[in-house]
């Protein structure tokens, strides 16, 4: 079963959520938890430190035989980002809006251009307990191939029982990236009305995806009116709220999890699992 | 020599774009036998490396200095790659044909 929580903006406590949800499944499954917000990866935190596997990320790109080159340009009316300038006397390359999509090489009538690797990030796997593996995606700062570093960290965390994906907030590629292939999609969201215009955005592109979604409403105020009209109106089941409480936020803001430390959050994060099956039509 | 500057417009008294890479026009003009053309920037509206593949349109005009308010550091690299001077000129609300002649005047600082 693979979900992916993600949420139209960011601070919605999406990630408090993934950690949660995999820490209280994980007492019974086996879970392995995703951090696909390779940008500002952050799930770690929620965990005692220890001692990480870590590899790189690495992707294609063109290196230039300028003894080859007859500067006809060619590579550079291709590429479509923009990564490449001929010169008069040679080719300009510009690493940071290369896409590696090797056509440059393909289409160089000199045989002129070969790949070389270049690391943009890496892959971090640590074991917290028997049942529960933590995989963080870390895209190098300047990098702008955060889809690849995505990739690359849902390769390695495919394995038997729960995939929980954290995606990074908003709705552009990498959140499309984290949700592919995903069985399930819990929204996060705020009864604000800012929150449910974030929410709209992000279930127009789970809706694009087909993915089936299920909205979690964190710290709720009780007046919950408007985000509960907006997914009636839908058909979305909202499968948890999440007060806002002192209480909460003090155990998250000591870097702890509601579920490890009270019983009862942990019964209600695995209901929500299991509502999240449910909502796919497993058992 | 040829001259270049981004535009907002095909015509010389149409403002002079700040973006380099995003102006919608190239405005060329050779100073010698005084015609300028103007040129659509077919690339100003592309998801990224604009200042790039507008770096390589003026390369492939055999133009020999930009007049520019501002220039990204891709395309100066590229710009200087190719022999071709890059000139301030950071007058606001200006008109092309202001730019050319602060161009002739000749007391633009160099990029
Ligand atoms: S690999 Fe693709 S994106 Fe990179 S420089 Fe070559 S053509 Fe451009
Ligand atoms: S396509 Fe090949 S030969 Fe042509 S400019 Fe590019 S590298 Fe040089």
């Amino acid at each position: 079963m693979k979900i992916t929580i993600a949420s139209g903006k960011g601070g919605t406590g999406k990630s408090m959520v993934a950690a949660n949800l995999a820490w209280a499944l994980s007492q019974s499954d086996r879970v392995t938890l995703v951090d696909c917000d390779v940008e500002e990866p952050n799930l770690h935190l929620f965990f005692p430190p220890d001692d990480p596997e870590s590899t790189d990320v690495q992707v294609s790109i063109p290196s230039f035989d300028n003894s080859r080159c007859t500067l006809c340009g060619d590579c550079a009316r291709f590429c479509a980002f923009g990564a490449l300038v001929v010169a008069k006397d040679r080719v300009l390359f510009f690493p940071e809006h290369c896409h590696a999509c090797g056509g440059c090489a393909l289409v160089c009538p000199a045989g002129a251009v070969t790949e070389i690797q270049r690391p943009i990030g890496t892959v971090t796997t640590r074991h917290l307990s028997a049942h529960l593996s933590l995989v963080t995606g870390t895209l190098n700062e300047g990098e702008v191939l955060g889809v690849k570093v995505i990739r690359e960290a849902k390769r390695c965390a495919a394995k038997p029982g729960w995939l929980v994906c954290d995606a990074s907030p908003g709705t552009s590629c990498p959140v499309v990236e984290t949700l592919h292939g995903s069985d399930f999609c819990l929204l996060i969201t705020e009864s604000t009305p800012f929150g449910i215009h974030d929410l709209e955005l992000a279930y127009s592109v789970t809706s694009c995806l087909g993915i089936p979604v299920g909205v979690v409403i964190n710290r709720s105020d009780g007046k919950d009116e408007d985000v509960r009209k907006f997914c009636n109106e839908r058909g979305i089941p909202v499968l948890a709220t999440i007060p806002f409480d002192r209480w909460i936020a003090s155990v998250q803001g000591s870097g702890d999890l509601i579920s490890r430390v009270d019983p009862t959050w942990k019964e209600r994060f695995i209901a929500l699992g299991g509502a999240c099956r449910s909502s796919v039509g497993g058992t | 020599m040829k001259i270049c500057i981004p535009s907002r417009g095909p015509e010389i008294q149409d403002l002079v774009d700040e973006r380099f890479g995003r102006a919608p026009y190239f405005i060329i003009h050779d100073t010698e036998s005084k015609m300028t053309e103007a040129h659509v920037n077919s690339t100003a509206g592309a998801m990224g490396g604009v200042g790039p593949k507008a770096a390589q349109f003026l390369l492939n005009h055999g133009v020999d200095s930009l007049v520019t308010e501002r220039v990204g550091g891709n395309a100066l690299e590229a710009l200087k790659a190719g022999g071709i001077r890059v000139l301030l000129y950071e007058e606001k609300g200006s008109t092309v044909a202001d730019a050319i002649t602060a161009f002739l005047k000749g007391n633009l600082k160099e990029q």
